[in-house]
């Protein structure tokens, strides 16, 4: 028998709730149609987050919609919607109905009462309004006066029947009992409706840290674990859940970091869209490296952010220009933006929610954070761990070169290790400290690592000028590093010994040309006796060659000319050549 | 449903103290069907027909009932003599719907 076939699954439809960060970990955002329960203790956000999904169906869709507020008054609530930036008035005109639904101290209660009436009253409105969204804010205020928990059971069923008859999609919030997180009285309403929020707050270290939770969806998949929120300008911002696969271009274009000799020590600058991570005690110049870093950013045309959580941008701007970097043309011209952070107040979340919304609104290719260490301060170093490196991957994703500083107590490069832990994850790392001989401090570079490139291993000495920061060498021979005027003298003292050794060299050189060219003079001469002589022998060899043949042939034209016999006499020619003696 | 029960006593200076009040109801839903039970009882029985009474029923007249600013049903509403009050619920708790209306301590 064949098998019944299989129904394709309908995925839940979901409705945006506009809300940055919950649509992602909700994978969609609310349940459309169906009914959410939102949860949470006084001042945790519940009304914002519900009001807020309503403004945004309004302004995002032309959705309208009705807030029934059981707790608070619809003056308040339009008084605290004013810190947004909602325009709430003006959507309050057509789109989005506020129900004020508190009921008056004053009023008596004889007997049971119920609910069917302002159902009624909604139905009506919703049709006139052809609203899809309604919101029950507060529903626990109303539902105490019922006082009978089975009473309590009637009316939300009722609620949440007539929510189904009529096609809505709902939120409804209550109030929770921080302690036990249950719902107080209310335990079952998690049992009855599809999507369930938990909204917390706490105190960590004491700074308030605001989380959601989405405890139950039915029919869908959603990011379950607590995620980081925060109130901005526009409402809340949910810190969603990063994907959990790291997947990051790797660039082979290098940046400047606006000093010469810095970009060589790196084998021709920094990586587009790597991090780069300066540790150092305090008073070491990190923010002199930073404060170059940002301004050839700037000279590129590139837009920056400066974010420094020590000090105001006046006064960094101030300090640099004492060594000549200029951030002050740049800001004018709006490349650069400079953010100063408040730390104590702020929880290391909080600041992560606020850097993205800066780097979304200034777009930066380039970003300097200074220092990145300060985020610790508040909050815990769990959180700021965390914080550290999603902030990392944040840059890397948006393809942002920055550079960061760290503030390390003493001078042990691995003291950073221990602390926010970035120095894992960060491309490269270079290590300012000090050098104290002498009498004398001064300024020592080294790099501890650049991924992906070859860097120099020696260590430079920083000097800072009213012409910038530069690196000089440090003198380095004979097992020992010298920096600051030992080395100027060493160096000096170098040089005055190259000068002289030069200069005995030059001497003996030319000492050795001129004695080679006296034996060339002397060669020269002999030579020249040598050819005398020889010409003198050669003279004397034909001199004595033509005296005895002259002395033949005389005697030979003698005898002819007396006429004697000729051929008595041998040929001269034939005569044996006379040996050749000296004449006496 | 609505009714509108208007009996006019004899004297002249009982009309200035007469009772106007107005009930909000659900249609036929038990609570209210129970609050106008009681309401006429104690009409009945402490004003002696010296009174106004106007009956809405919410499901005919939601935006009325809405502008009215009515929450729960059943709902009443003492109009006149001042002070006004309100009360809802079934009614049910005669003591405090006489205290309420400012009956109590009359003579039934």
């Amino acid at each position: 028998m064949n098998e019944t076939k299989r129904a394709d699954p309908q995925p839940l439809a979901k409705i945006a709730t506009g809300i940055e960060g919950f649509d992602a970990l909700s994978g969609g955002g609310l349940p459309r149609n169906r009914t959410t329960l939102v949860m949470g203790g006084p001042g945790s956000g519940k009304t914002v987050f519900s009001l807020q999904a309503l403004v945004n169906a309004a302004r995002q869709r032309g959705e309208s919609g009705i807030f029934v507020a059981f707790e608070e008054r619809g003056r308040e609530i339009m008084a605290n919607a004013a810190t947004f930036d909602w325009g709430l008035p003006a959507l309050a005109e057509k789109q989005i109905y506020i129900l004020d639904a508190h009921l008056s101290p004053t009023v008596v209660q004889s007997g049971e009462f119920d609910l069917s009436g302002i159902l009624a009253i909604l139905k009506a409105k919703q049709e006139a309004m052809h609203a899809g969204w309604i919101v029950f804010d507060g529903i626990d205020v109303l539902l105490t006066l019922l006082r009978d928990p089975i009473v309590e059971m009637r009316e939300i069923y009722r609620i949440r029947d007539w929510l189904a008859d009529n096609e809505l999609t709902a939120i409804i919030t209550a109030k929770m009992d921080s302690q036990t997180a249950a719902v107080v009285n209310y335990g079952f309403m998690q049992f009855m409706v599809d999507c369930v929020i938990r909204f917390d707050r706490r105190l960590e270290y004491g700074v308030p840290a605001h989380r959601l939770q989405v405890t139950k969806y039915r029919g869908s998949d959603f990011a379950s674990g607590e995620f980081p929120l925060s109130f901005g300008p526009s409402g809340i911002e949910v810190a969603a859940p990063e994907p959990p696969e790291i997947i990051h271009e790797a660039s082979t274009e290098r940046v400047s970091a606006g000093i010469e000799r810095f970009d060589a020590m790196l084998g021709g600058g920094l990586f587009r869209g790597s991090s780069t991570l300066i540790t150092g005690a305090p008073g070491t110049s990190k923010t002199t490296l930073i404060g170059k870093f940002a301004e050839t950013a700037c000279q590129r045309g590139e837009r920056t952010l400066f974010v420094s959580f020590d000090e105001g941008a006046d006064q960094i701007m101030r300090n640099l220009s004492s060594v000549g970097i200029d951030l002050q043309a740049h800001v004018q011209s709006g490349l650069l933006r400079m953010y100063s952070g408040r730390t104590e107040a702020r929880s290391a979340e909080e600041h992560l929610i606020k850097l993205r919304a800066l780097i979304r609104d200034h777009q930066p290719r380039c970003m300097v954070i200074d220092p990145l260490s300060a985020m610790a301060k508040a909050g815990g170093i769990g959180a700021a761990r965390a914080v550290a490196n999603r902030l990392i991957h944040l840059m890397k994703d948006s393809k942002i070169t920055v550079v960061i500083s760290a503030l390390i107590e003493g001078n042990d490069p691995q003291a950073e290790a221990t602390d926010l832990q970035i120095s894992t994850i960060a491309d490269t790392w270079i290590h300012l400290s000090y050098l104290v001989r002498s009498g004398e401090r001064n300024r020592a570079l080294t790099i501890v690592k650049s991924r992906g490139t070859w860097h120099s291993n020696q260590v430079r000495e920083l000097v800072l000028s009213e012409a910038g920061p530069m690196l000089t060498d440090v003198y380095s021979a004979g097992g020992e590093v010298l920096m600051g005027t030992l080395r100027w003298e060493k160096e000096a003292e170098e040089n005055a010994r190259q000068q002289q050794r030069q200069a005995e060299f030059e001497h003996k050189q030319r000492e050795l040309e001129f004695a080679e060219a006296d034996t060339r003079a002397r060669i020269k001469a002999l030579e020249l006796d040598l050819q005398r002589q020889q010409a003198e022998l050669a003279l004397y060899t034909l001199d004595g060659e033509a005296r005895v043949l002259s002395s033949s042939e005389r005697e030979h034209e003698l005898r002819r000319m007396r006429g004697a016999d000729l051929s008595t006499r041998t040929d001269p020619a034939a005569i044996p050549p006379p040996q050749f003696r000296e004449p006496s | 449903m609505r009714r509108k029960q208007i009996v006019q006593p004899s004297d002249p200076a009982a009309v200035a103290a007469m009772m106007v009040m107005r009930l909000y109801v659900a249609g036929g839903a038990p609570n209210s069907v129970q609050a106008i039970a009681n309401l006429e009882a104690i009409c009945q029985q402490h004003l002696k027909g010296h009174y106004q009474l106007e009956i809405v029923d919410v499901f005919e007249q939601p935006l009325r009932a809405l502008a009215d600013g009515v929450i729960v049903t059943p709902s009443l509403t003492k109009l006149s003599p001042l002070p006004a009050a309100q009360i809802v619920g079934n009614l049910s708790d005669t003591r405090k719907v006489l205290l309420a209306l400012g009956l109590q301590g009359k003579t039934p």
